[in-house]
């Protein structure tokens, strides 16, 4: 990850080089062709913009296409998006091929793995599956007034209260089910994670003192976690009546944050404790308060290592998720991919592909946003 | 001090009995005052749990069809990991109900297990279970077995064919491994009974060895139902007790072939029940009484106009979010046939019984059957008088309930007078059909486990 991590960075430090040249190059060009002068002036700022932004959350394979757009050299940039577009299409296209060729030799109990054709076609069925449930529910609401009205007709006085549709979750209400977890136990390891990451930094003594306890938890799966999160949150988490969280939403969150907690925690330990000591000795110079130096000082520096942390972080939660989910039986994504292993139909190992592609490209896009932000946090001021 | 303490105690009583009698004038005042809110439901938003196996029916149905919400009840049916989980989310409130191993209600109230109080007062099936061994140790137990005149092997099959291959991996030293579903089920025991009754020791439990396989001749372990075939498949083990569809998906997978139903073991055995924990049914009477209601509705629908409505529950049930098997797999055993060894499809038509026979009245003879077996088992490790059976008996299952929910479908109309058991004792006459002929009788538990010749009796112990 950090090697990947490292890599975008030199990309993006390389583009950053080659753009003002080119822009220059271009300028001059549209300098020489003076009717469309303005035009193309103005096609070069906005491309450059556009550019920076696309730099920003990582999607460098448009670029050439907005340069072409904007009137930059097209020679070059039909190259270049060959290179940057048209070699991970061809690759792409090899993958499915070769899936398609090898799905069929393997034969399971289940039937051949299925091939591209297979999950897209049980893509489309989850898809359908989601607008019929919603048609259920409507008729559910609908049989749900009638009763109602009944009972207003019999009883003026009786308690009406409109109940919850009762049937299946489907597949978008999974997924969002999942993201609404990861981000639950994300966010609560990232405020335990970060203020005692600076505290370590800060403190060597402390961080002396803390560092075994990282250094076991650290490797420990979701799988040990999950029946120990299990037992204490049924112990202490007792509601009377509705409970605003499900049990399970609540074991696999903690789980997640419980993963998730340690690339969070040495980041930003490292970011803090390697700050510049000449910005450590102004604020000694300038006598800042205990609160101050953190704020002003020690955060705005070490933030680019703590969006470092974040970023691993949620990769982290992301696939602890799954395995946490399938065990809690929290009515996500996870949890999806066990019954469909149950079910054992026909479909079923369809459907199972269609939630690994899922469960990668929604990694994948938390992946980027997160580069995103690191990105931004980083070079803000570049940008 | 002491005198204190006493004087203590003494005000302290006074005041138990001062709020005693308060307590009764509040409950007569509550009695006169709740009268009209008789039937009046105490929750309506209810989650129940299943397993994905045929016999969850009854729920899918009950929800599918509308009979919950007749009832006024919205209720949301979820599929669980496995049986453990599916108790705990029940004992822990998480869940209110579940369709459960008949055993769990029973092994949680005596405290085998997670010790609970849990209770039922329906039970949702007869038979339909069945031992499917792998495509090896079939073609090794075929010629054990007497052919027909058309060269097909006669039924039902006894573990005497079994025997001499289980012998022969005791010979060379290597585990003889079948699965079954929880130590507490059904098909533990069935396995269990099958086993001995063709001379195979399927092993005891002691009260600290709770693996069951102390002196076993076969070795029986848990493994989710869902997950038996993909087990079997990978070799595992050898063979498995297990209910719908799974018997029928080790065929259609040509990994396996089931040898004998339940049915053939114990012709129309009581299988799974719905249970609730004690404190729920206690806080919710009338909830409780109304989602028997639905489930009795919905029982009576599945074995309706001669199983004519199983086609449109083997649909219902092939939905992923119920069992999620193909429909094929499925309607093998759910509509009156069964298929052994690949192509042998014969006429069973009792294999899956949800109504008829007073299917599902909770008899107390069913729960003793479970409590001997148990007890036969070590599971139970000391003797227990015949009335500890009786009593425990009365304590999980609730007849009285069920007679409850049964009288109000039959003021509705909904079911005829005919299909209920209304005079019984709770005890069903005895039952002589066995694998081995032994009968057994629910009144005397103590003397029934004497007639076997393998099984802890009497004072017994494991050591």
């Amino acid at each position: 990850m950090s090697v990947n991590t490292a890599l975008e960075d030199k990309n993006m430090e390389n583009t950053e080089t080659n753009n003002p040249a080119s822009s220059a190059a271009q300028s001059q060009e549209a300098a020489s062709n003076s009717p469309e002068k303005k035009i193309a002036n103005e096609g070069v700022k906005i491309s450059v913009k556009i550019n920076n932004f696309l730099e920003l959350i990582g999607f460098t394979w448009f670029i050439p296409i907005v340069k072409l757009l904007a009137g930059e050299n097209p020679v070059e940039q039909l190259k270049d998006i060959l290179k940057v577009i048209g070699v991970p299409v061809l690759a792409m296209l090899i993958f499915v091929g070769f899936w398609n060729w090898g799905a069929a030799k393997i034969q399971t109990s289940l039937g051949a793995i299925p091939g591209p054709a297979a999950v897209w076609q049980e893509t489309k069925s989850l898809a359908a599956d989601h607008y019929k449930e919603k048609e259920k529910e409507v008729a559910f609401y609908k049989r749900q007034e009638v009763r109602n009205a009944k009972k207003l007709e019999k009883n003026p006085d009786a308690v009406i209260k409109i109940r919850n549709y009762t049937g299946k979750a489907t597949y978008p209400q999974q997924i969002m089910t999942s993201l609404w977890t990861v981000f639950a136990g994300f966010l609560l390891a990232s405020v335990v994670a970060i203020p005692l990451g600076v505290i370590c930094g800060l403190s060597p003594a402390f961080n002396a003192a803390i560092n075994p306890i990282i250094q076991i938890f650290k490797p420990v799966s979701p799988l040990a976690w999950l029946p120990i999160v299990t037992l204490i949150v049924s112990a202490l988490y007792v509601v009377e009546g509705d409970a605003t969280f499900s049990k399970s939403f609540l074991v696999s969150a903690v789980t997640v944050t419980l993963c998730s907690l340690w690339p969070t925690l040495i980041n930003t330990a490292v970011g803090v404790s390697t700050i510049d000591k000449d910005l450590m000795n102004v604020s000694k110079v300038l006598q800042l308060g205990w609160w101050k130096t953190v704020t002003k000082i020690v955060l705005p520096s070490s933030l680019p290592l703590i969006f470092t942390g974040l970023r691993l972080s949620l990769g982290v939660g992301w696939m602890v998720l799954i395995a946490a989910e399938m065990l809690a039986q929290n009515p996500g994504l996870g949890k999806f991919v066990w019954d469909e292993f149950q079910n054992g139909s026909s479909q079923s190992l369809g459907k199972i592909m269609v939630a690994v592609f899922t469960i990668g490209i929604i990694g994948f896009m938390l992946d980027r946003i997160m580069l995103t932000l690191q990105k931004y946090f980083s070079y803000g001021d570049a940008m | 001090m002491k005198k204190n303490r006493k004087t203590f105690i003494k005000q302290n009583m006074g005041g138990v009995f001062k709020s005693c009698l308060a307590g009764l004038a509040l409950t007569m005042a509550g009695g006169l005052t709740s009268a009209h809110a008789v039937g009046q439901l105490e929750k309506d938003e209810l989650k129940f749990g299943f397993i994905k196996l045929t016999d969850m029916a009854p729920l899918a149905v009950a929800y599918e069809k509308g009979f919950f919400e007749d009832e006024g009840l919205y209720v949301t049916i979820e599929p669980q990991a496995n049986w453990k989980v599916l108790l705990d989310r029940v004992i822990d409130g998480e869940l209110d109900g579940a369709h459960m191993l008949a055993g769990q209600p029973l092994g949680a109230t005596i405290g085998f297990g997670t010790k609970a109080d849990i209770i039922t007062a329906f039970s949702m099936d007869l038979n339909g279970n069945a031992i499917t061994v792998s495509n090896d140790i079939w073609a090794e137990m075929k010629p054990n077995i007497p052919k027909d005149a058309a060269g097909k092997p006669v039924h039902p099959i006894s573990a005497t064919a079994l025997k001499p291959v289980v012998d022969r991996y005791k010979s060379e030293g290597k585990p003889f491994n079948m699965g079954m579903v929880f130590p507490v089920s059904t098909h533990n025991y069935e396995l269990r009974y099958w086993l001995a009754a063709g001379g195979i020791h399927p092993g005891y439990y002691s009260k600290t060895d709770i693996t069951g396989q102390i002196d076993a001749d076969a070795l029986l372990s848990v493994t989710p139902p869902p997950q038996m075939p993909s087990t079997l498949e990978a070799g595992t083990i050898y063979g498995y007790c297990v209910g719908e569809p799974w018997n029928q998906q080790a065929v259609f997978k040509g990994i396996g072939v089931p040898v004998v139903t339940d049915y053939e073991i114990w012709k129309n055995n009581p299988e799974k029940v719905f249970g609730v924990s004690a404190a729920w049914a206690e806080k919710n009477p009338n909830t409780h009484k109304a989602v028997i209601k639905a489930l009795i509705r919905a029982a009576q629908w599945l074995d309706a106009n001669n199983d004519a409505n199983r086609p449109e529950a083997v649909k219902i049930l092939s939905q992923s979010e119920y069992v999620g098997a193909d429909y094929d797999v499925i309607a093998n055993s759910m509509t009156g046939t069964f298929e052994y060894e690949k192509g042998d499809k014969r006429a069973l038509p009792d294999f899956n019984v949800f109504y008829r026979y007073f299917a599902t009245y909770p008899y107390y003879s069913d729960a003793i059957w479970y409590l001997t077996q148990m007890r036969r088992w070590g599971q139970i490790t000391e003797e227990k008088s015949d009335e500890w059976f009786h009593e425990v008996a009365k304590k999980v299952y609730r007849p009285d309930i069920y007679l409850a929910a049964a009288k109000e479908l039959l003021e509705e109309g909904k079911i005829s007078k005919e299909d209920m058991p209304w005079d019984t004792d709770g005890y069903r006459a005895p039952q002589t059909h066995f694998i081995d002929n032994i009968s057994f009788d629910g009144h005397t538990p103590n003397a029934y486990l004497d007639k076997f010749s393998i099984g802890l009796k009497g004072k017994d112990a494991v050591k």
